[in-house]
């Protein structure tokens, strides 16, 4: 089975989040980048499982500068076989989706694979875009993936419960938390993935449909008001009048 | 012309209502598009909240995105829509991608805000941390929008619906089973949620955190750790990793506030923190905080929500 995990970028959860250029764009000053999770620890895992189990091949996608290719080292010190860097700026979501669609047009895959979203902008937009391009079946939010042949069989989260879902490959399979363990590099895995291929491939032509304009950060909390572990009619009273939630 | 698509498969949601105001409030005229087996006066009811005419097909059951998404273009293409609105909920967030491409259509995903003068739209970025302002730079725009974000109004009376069919194409997911809890409230709709952490100590210990749930008509939720020992069901994990939520009220007890927690929680309008360590870092995204022993401030406060209920009959 011929595997694309797509693999973007993240701020570490703990950096500081802030803006320069008047607002309009992110400060990455001290910033530290790392593969961004559900695609680390859900869509690479379970494909480097699936591959375990029954051959193939994984292929690491990102669209990115090559100051990320230590993020895309880091995925190939996890297990993938080769790596592919679309060389480009990942502003919009439509973009990059087409970026990575026109490569697999031309590569061909029996599965694609992303993250359920990206922890920066959380905007669970690619995969589904990857999917409508291809015109290939999306089932978002798997939370468990099994291949028989040429057929998949996923658990996916639906409102307030779970469902188990078929549909035949080729399709686009987002991953949340279930899918997989995360794995922690090795240093033989570390070592193999100086010598594994990346290569590089230039963008195609593509309009942004969108752009952000600029950032704000939210209202500052006001203090936070104590009440004594004592008196819970108090809490009850302000929960009523003050705040107005019950 | 706005388009704005409900999933009513399983009635109609507080978020269809909510997208559906969303929709009138973009000041033009409103029609839905939905699929399932709603019944036609369900259905009538989304004039109340501004729907000028609803369109169902019942031939579509809801469960597959891609056949969702030919009817919803095929729908926008024929009514000459300018917007396209969903929720950002599972469905929304399967369908309005797919919708985008197909109408070459710029998506903002997880509005929090009607468009501003300038047509830029409000939406959360880094987890909650910051909000971005994003514009669309096609003619058609698609907006899906967070659970939670403004409220359902009434604003006319019940209007017309229409059946159709034929749009959408076959489906090629195909479902196997179903599985859903009863009478629980599903989380990303939930106005007021109690949610407690490893300050709980076992699993036998919820019986009062689900007490005070069922006393405020909440639904509960937990913090990762909770969940990955298994000490409560995985789909009530907040945060980063988990679901993301904004309601009313949030009730945290028992959990330190870590920043991938606050990531799923930060979009709470009010936040109440019970926690033994004053210097719990979670006290610093509070509203309310209470310094104490979960075991007696949690029962005190289920009594206290008793003696209030009493009072207000
Ligand atoms: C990449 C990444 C993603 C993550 N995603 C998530 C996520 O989505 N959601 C999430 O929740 N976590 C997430 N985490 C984990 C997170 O960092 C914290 O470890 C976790 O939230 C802590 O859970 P807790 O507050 O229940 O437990 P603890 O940190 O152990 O806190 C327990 C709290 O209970 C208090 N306490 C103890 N006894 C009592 C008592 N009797 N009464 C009242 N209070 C008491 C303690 O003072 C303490 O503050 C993530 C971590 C990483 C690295
Ligand atoms: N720049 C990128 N390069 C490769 N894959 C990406 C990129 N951005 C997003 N993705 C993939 O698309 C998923 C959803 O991203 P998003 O739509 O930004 O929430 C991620 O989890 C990744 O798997």
């Amino acid at each position: 089975m011929k595997i694309l995990v797509c693999i973007s970028k993240s701020p570490d959860t703990t950096s500081k989040v802030a803006f320069t250029d008047e607002n309009t764009k992110f400060d990455e000053n001290g910033v530290q980048y790392i593969v961004n999770p559900y695609d680390e620890w859900y869509a690479l895992v379970r494909a480097l499982e699936i591959k375990e189990a029954g051959g193939g091949q994984v292929t690491i996608v990102t669209v990115g500068a090559a100051t990320d290719e230590a993020v895309i080292r880091k995925a190939l010190a996890i297990g993938a076989d080769e790596a592919v860097r679309i060389d480009a700026d990942p502003k919009d979501a439509y973009y990059t989706a087409m970026q990575i669609a026109n490569y697999a047009k031309a590569n061909g895959f029996d599965l694609i694979l992303t993250g359920k979203e990206t922890i920066n902008y959380n905007g669970s937009q690619v995969g589904g875009m990857i999917a409508e391009e291809l015109d290939l079946p999306f089932v978002s939010l798997a939370e468990k993936l099994y291949v028989n042949g040429s057929s998949l069989t996923l658990e996916r989260e639906i409102v307030g419960g779970v469902q188990v879902v078929e549909v035949n490959t080729p399709a686009v399979i987002s991953c949340a938390k279930g899918m997989a363990e995360q794995r922690i590099p090795n240093m033989r895995g570390i070592m193999a993935a100086r010598t594994k291929p990346l290569t590089v491939v230039a963008p195609v032509a593509i309009e942004e449909l969108t752009s952000y304009v600029n950032y704000t950060m939210p209202n500052a909390k006001s203090a936070v008001k104590m009440i004594n572990p004592e008196n819970m009619d108090e809490l009850v009273e302000l929960l009523h009048n003050e705040a107005k939630v019950i | 012309m706005i388009l704005v698509y409900v999933n009513s498969t399983n009635g109609l949601s507080k978020s269809a209502l909510e997208t559906v105001t969303y929709g009138k409030k973009l000041n033009d005229s409103v029609t839905v598009i939905t699929n399932g087996g709603a019944s036609t006066d369900l259905l009538s009811s989304l004039g109340e909240y501004g729907a000028s005419s609803v369109i169902i097909d019942r031939s579509v059951d809801g469960e597959d995105a891609q056949q969702i998404t030919r009817l919803i273009a095929s729908t926008a293409q024929s009514i000459g829509a300018n917007t396209v609105v969903f929720s950002h909920d599972l469905i929304g967030k399967a369908v309005a991608p797919r919708v985008s491409v197909r109408l070459k259509a710029g998506l903002i995903s997880g509005a929090i805000s009607l468009p501003n003068s300038d047509g830029t739209t409000k939406v959360n970025v880094f987890s909650g941390k910051a909000m971005g302002n994003v514009k669309v730079n096609s003619s058609i725009r698609i907006i899906s929008l967070l659970p939670n974000s403004i409220q359902p109004e009434k604003s006319g009376t019940a209007c017309t619906v229409e059946e159709t069919s034929g749009n959408a194409g076959n489906a090629a997911i195909k479902v196997i089973s179903t599985k859903k809890p009863e009478g629980e409230i599903p989380l990303p709709e939930a106005e007021l949620v109690v949610s407690a952490g490893r300050g709980l100590k076992g699993p036998e210990n919820w019986g009062m955190i689900e007490e005070l749930a069922n006393l405020l008509g909440a639904a509960t939720a937990c913090s990762r750790p909770v969940a990955d020992i298994g000490w409560r069901p995985h789909h009530e994990h907040v945060g980063q990793t988990g679901v993301a939520i904004r309601p009313n009220l949030y009730i945290a007890v028992g959990i330190s506030g870590a920043i991938q927690h606050l990531a799923g929680v930060n979009g709470s309008k009010v936040i109440v923190v019970v926690n033994t360590d004053s210097e719990a870092p979670f006290f610093k995204a509070a509203d309310y905080g209470v310094v104490g022993d979960a075991f007696e401030v949690v029962p005190r406060l289920n009594e206290a929500i008793k003696k209030f209920k009493a009072a207000q009959h």
